[in-house]
């Protein structure tokens, strides 16, 4: 027996359809070196970067983020399958900023006050970016001044929150009160996620929606956004 | 604690710890088992926190007419209400273990986490967090040392409050006094 196991993949005698197949499944197994690796030899090949980070990494975590919500894989494995993700994006991120990827719309998101709860929050932040939104990540924490402050600065198409405590979700209404109070609520998409909440809870703080999981997250947010441009621009053919 | 106070004896059941990592599961699973054991009892109390229901929990105990120990999980009523929200105020990255937590830290935090499997996961959950407080319910040295363990290898400063029972005590002497006293 050599010491090569005979099964070894090398990643760069795949062909396209098989390296993103595999890189699905070394995602899935949150290998970050391999990823990178991957990543690395399709820009080589010729990808764009908007490609390989829709059809090998965003795909990817959406097959993981289904188990997840499955209860066939557990936190730590979509933190380990997270960090891979995180690996490939690294090496993206300033190439899909030369490249011109598309920009969907902006997001300032943040855990809330008293909370540092922050995995799901970051797959909401790394799902979004992927699903090209620019997205401004407060971290954890957030009192009201913070959102505000970074509401009047970046202008973003939607503001997201995240709870994962009993505790600090009713600060999430704390927020949205003190938007009501400015005159600004309207001007933002509410997004709220974290365990603990429910639709019954996001209706009753006056959010916009409640989104289950990153991809739901990205789903409502395409959705609210187009129709809020659509409802802007029926407005203005009024004018 | 039961025994010590000379108080009726209640019959105790326990629900499955790793229930707290799916907290939408707990309050459908919490009404069956009130229903399975009703019958045979005069009063049921409920000695768990709301674990994440996200007030889930009480809204089913409110129409099964259950009563709970208010709070949101037991980390507050072990330590008072006043001192655990006066504590999260002045520092929110503590994490806390009771008696129970220091005794399984191996099982329920280390490989319930993951960590055991993936070490380099420590700094994602704990990235966050500067200190482990143990809120004791004895007064146990081995137990003292075993969350100094803990605090180490998850790279957190450790502080101890010995604070018994907490809440839970006034609560449960409460509860053992006969309906109708
Ligand atoms: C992992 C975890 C931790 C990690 C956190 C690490 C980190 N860096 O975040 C650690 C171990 C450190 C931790 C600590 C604590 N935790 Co904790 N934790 C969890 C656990 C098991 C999973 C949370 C998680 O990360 N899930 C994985 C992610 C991917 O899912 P998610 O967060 O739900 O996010 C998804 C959706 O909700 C949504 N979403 C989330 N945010 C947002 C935001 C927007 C805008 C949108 C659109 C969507 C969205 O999309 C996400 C991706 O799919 C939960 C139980 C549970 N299953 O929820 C308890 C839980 C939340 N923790 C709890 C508690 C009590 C604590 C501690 C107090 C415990 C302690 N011993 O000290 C401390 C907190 C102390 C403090 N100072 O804040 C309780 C809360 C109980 C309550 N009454 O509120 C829970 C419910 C466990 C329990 N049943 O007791 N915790």
């Amino acid at each position: 027996m050599s010491d090569e196991p005979e099964d070894e993949i090398v990643l760069s005698e795949l062909d396209d359809g098989e390296l993103v197949q595999q890189m699905h499944d070394d995602l899935y197994d949150g290998l970050r070196d391999e990823i990178e690796e991957a990543v690395h030899i399709l820009l080589e090949r010729g990808w764009t970067p908007y490609r390989v980070l829709t059809e090998a990494l965003v795909e990817g975590m959406r097959i993981v983020g289904i188990d997840f919500r499955d209860g066939i894989l557990f936190v730590p494995e979509v933190l380990m399958a997270a960090n891979a993700m995180k690996g490939g994006m690294a090496i993206l991120r300033p190439l899909l900023a030369e490249t011109g990827a598309p920009q969907v719309g902006k997001m300032v998101i943040g855990t809330v006050k008293g909370d540092i709860h922050d995995i799901g929050k970051n797959l909401v932040s790394m799902m979004m970016e992927g699903a090209g939104f620019d997205v401004i990540d407060l971290g954890i924490n957030n009192p009201v001044e913070s959102y505000i402050d970074a509401l009047a600065e970046h202008q973003p198409d939607i503001l997201g929150m995240s709870a994962l405590l009993t505790t600090t979700m009713p600060y999430m209404k704390v927020v949205i009160d003190a938007l009501k109070e400015k005159g600004i609520r309207d001007n933002y998409i509410v997004l709220v996620g974290g365990a603990p909440l429910n639709e019954a809870f996001a209706e009753s703080i006056g959010a916009d929606a409640y989104c289950r999981d990153a991809a739901v997250a990205v789903e409502t947010a395409k959705e609210l956004i187009a129709e809020r441009r659509r409802s802007n621009s029926a407005a203005m053919n009024v004018a | 604690m039961l025994r010590t106070a000379g108080l009726p004896r209640p019959t105790i059941a326990c629900l499955p710890a790793h229930w707290h990592n799916t907290p939408e599961r707990i309050a459908p699973a919490v009404r069956e088992k009130i229903r399975g054991i009703g019958r045979n009892y005069e009063r049921i109390f409920v000695l768990y926190g709301d674990c994440g229901t996200g007030g889930e929990l009480d809204r089913m105990l409110e129409r099964e007419g259950v009563e709970r120990i208010p709070g949101p999980h037991c980390y507050q009523f072990f330590m008072g209400t006043d001192e655990f929200t006066e504590t999260a105020e002045r520092e929110p990255g503590c994490f806390y273990l009771t008696d129970y937590l220091v005794r399984h830290f191996d099982r329920l935090i280390v490989a319930g986490l993951g960590l055991d499997r993936y070490p380099e996961l420590r700094d994602m959950y704990f990235g966050n967090y500067t200190r482990l407080i143990y809120i004791a319910q004895t007064d146990d040295p081995a137990l003292r040392r075993k969350a100094q363990r803990a605090a180490d290898r998850l790279g957190l400063a450790c502080e101890v409050r010995y604070r018994a029972y907490g809440e839970l005590a006034a609560f449960v002497n409460r509860a053992m006094v006969p309906a109708g006293d």
